[in-house]
């Protein structure tokens, strides 16, 4: 089968743009689980919300940076809220309880999106709409500046959570909560700040990529999917595992749509899915420890 | 054991057969016809109850079960002529029993969340080859068809009416509470249960573990699958927004409202939020899940053990 290999290429530069989305969105999700056992179905809700932040931010600034930042804080502060009101009651139930609530909240989420925004689309336009040609295609340079300022955000985590005060309190939560209140660290807070923390990276994920697609209150499902995937085949609250598999499936998915359409592609994610957990059931990049 | 109890019981469950009888023929058509739909989305909830609350596993893709249900009714219906009943329930239940074999091979080596997360993406598998195998499936559109009749060979042959294919669904939601019911009561129900209270006791005693959940998960997958079957039997189509996941996620909501563990209660369940949402949507017209997805959080956060908990011992006896 003859597929040029520009094509090939292009499809290589468009998988890793997803792939660092994806993993901004992915990183949020996987923190909030390895750290409170939290899986958080409202993440791709959140996300959603993130763009609509965005889109009205931006129609009223005008500024798509001021919008970026002002999504991040406010579905920050919603996640806070979250967190406070239906979160908080059910630390140290069962995990499985948690999926219930976030999937009560991601339905009154997405219906109140839909009730505010109604059912059309919105568009956020591109920031930057220079182009660089690639091969035979103009190539967005905001393509690539969204791919870069998701690998800076994660970065920024990972520095935050290796060297920040904070960000040692949380790492120490992880290991033993109840050693680390012992220890005087405000575990509580400590929780609300990492779901903030998750919640504002959705939302920053959200108007990064709302210049790529059309923003209406459904496009939190489709994420929602693709994240837990990626969370799972990179290994439930492991943060790189989760960046390496994210650029992994949207690259695998990217090569695949060469051949079938977007909407089949998604199957390669599946497959590689069912391979992780028939071979690798904690995840592709799971260390010794779980 | 006390025998009083017991006919307490029966005799409650009795009166409840007789009220649900008795429905179509008092009820104004709408609230009929929303009677018949209670029973058969309380029969996926019944199904998935096996599951979530009898062996400790939350299924997040009951849809698949119910969708190929739906599909292989669909197809037995569009493929055969005359259309015939009971190929359309034996179709129903072999797509259900393919679907939930694959599903269980794969996803009962997980545990917990694991189990959730991979049962939703297989079941979004599903999704996506019936919505984009348009050949088949009708694609977005779906499959529709016609009711065939109620008819056994050489003896009789009746259409149906809306109250006869109210009877018809009471009869088969009885008659799989009745067989839920004994297994979960049977030594087979039992090593479920205690699988759900420690897994690792339960393989220790020597218990293979892996082949009940299997089990589990294909006999739930299979009740799932009749619940597909008399849904497009009583609205004549067949189409992919079922087998999305977010019916998996209701069906679980039902569960959860109802009270785990106790088979009536994911009916009730089922109940309660199909007449919560009527009753909504005449305010909040299509919002109507903003105060369903709050109602059900209050629940799930001050109300674990749902609507019916209280009498779980008493039903389960």
């Amino acid at each position: 089968m003859g597929i040029p290999l520009e094509q090939v290429l292009i499809q290589t530069v468009n998988g890793v743009v997803t792939g660092m989305i994806l993993a901004l969105v992915a990183s949020g999700l996987t923190l909030i689980f390895g750290i409170m056992d939290v899986v958080n179905f409202a993440h791709g809700e959140l996300f959603m919300l993130g763009a609509y932040v965005g889109v009205l931010t931006l129609a009223a600034t005008g500024s798509f940076w001021l919008a970026l930042l002002t999504a991040t804080i406010a579905i920050a502060l919603l996640g806070a809220l979250i967190y406070v009101t239906t979160l908080r009651p059910l630390l140290g139930r069962d995990p499985l309880t948690t999926i219930l609530a976030t999937f009560g909240i991601s339905l009154v989420l997405q219906n109140y999106a839909l009730w505010q925004f109604g059912p059309v689309a919105r568009k956020i336009s591109e920031p930057i709409t220079g182009h660089f040609t690639l091969f035979y295609l103009d190539y967005p340079w905001y393509r690539v500046v969204i791919a870069l300022i998701s690998a800076a955000i994660i970065a920024a985590l990972w520095l935050f959570l290796k060297f920040g005060k904070w960000g040692i309190w949380i790492r120490a939560t992880t290991q033993d909560r109840v050693m680390a209140q012992a220890m005087g660290i405000p575990v509580p807070w400590v929780l609300a700040t990492v779901f903030a923390i998750g919640a504002g990276m959705a939302g920053a994920s959200g108007v990064l990529f709302g210049p790529l697609t059309a923003v209406d209150h459904a496009m939190g499902l489709d994420w929602i999917l693709k994240v837990f995937i990626v969370v799972v085949v990179g290994g439930m609250g492991n943060l790189a595992g989760s960046v390496v598999a994210a650029i992994f499936i949207s690259l695998l998915e990217a090569y695949a749509s060469l051949w079938v359409s977007p909407a089949q592609a998604v199957i390669v994610s599946f497959v590689v899915l069912i391979l992780t957990l028939l071979f690798r059931p904690t995840g592709l990049f799971a260390t010794a420890t779980r | 054991m006390n025998r009083r109890p017991t006919l307490v019981y029966w005799i409650g469950f009795s009166v409840v057969l007789a009220l649900l009888t008795a429905a179509p023929l008092v009820l104004p058509e709408f609230w009929a016809r929303l009677a018949t739909e209670i029973l058969i989305w309380g029969l996926l909830a019944m199904s998935s109850d096996l599951l979530i609350g009898y062996t400790g596993m939350v299924s997040f893709g009951h849809s698949a079960f119910f969708g190929l249900g739906m599909y292989g009714a669909a197809a037995a219906l569009l493929t055969v002529s005359p259309p015939n009943l009971w190929l359309a329930l034996v179709y129903g239940l072999f797509g259900a029993a393919l679907a939930a074999g694959f599903v269980a091979y794969f996803s009962t080596r997980l545990q917990d969340i694991y189990f959730a997360i991979t049962t939703l993406i297989f079941s979004q598998i599903f999704y996506v080859i019936i919505f984009t195998w348009t050949a088949v499936t009708g694609g977005e559109n779906g499959l529709t068809f016609d009711r065939p009749a109620l008819a056994i060979p050489g003896l009789f042959r009746m259409h149906f009416s809306s109250t006869s294919l109210h009877w018809f669904v009471l009869a088969v939601v009885a008659g799989s509470y009745l067989i839920l019911r004994r297994i979960t009561q049977s030594p087979f129900g039992m090593v479920l249960q205690s699988i759900r209270e420690n897994e690792a006791r339960t393989r220790a005693i020597g218990y293979p573990v892996e082949r009940y959940k299997i089990v589990a998960v294909m006999l739930s997958g299979l009740f799932a699958g009749l619940a597909g079957v008399l849904y497009a039997l009583q609205n004549e189509f067949a189409a992919p927004d079922f087998v999305f996941f977010t019916v998996s996620g209701e069906t679980v909501i039902y569960n959860v409202v109802g009270g785990i563990g106790t088979l009536v209660g994911p009916i009730v369940g089922a109940a309660f939020f199909l007449l919560l949402r009527e009753g909504l949507s005449r305010f909040f017209t299509e919002f109507y899940l903003i105060p369903v997805g709050v109602i059900f959080v209050a629940i799930v956060i001050f109300m674990p053990q749902g609507l019916l908990g209280f009498m779980r011992r008493w039903l389960n006896q």
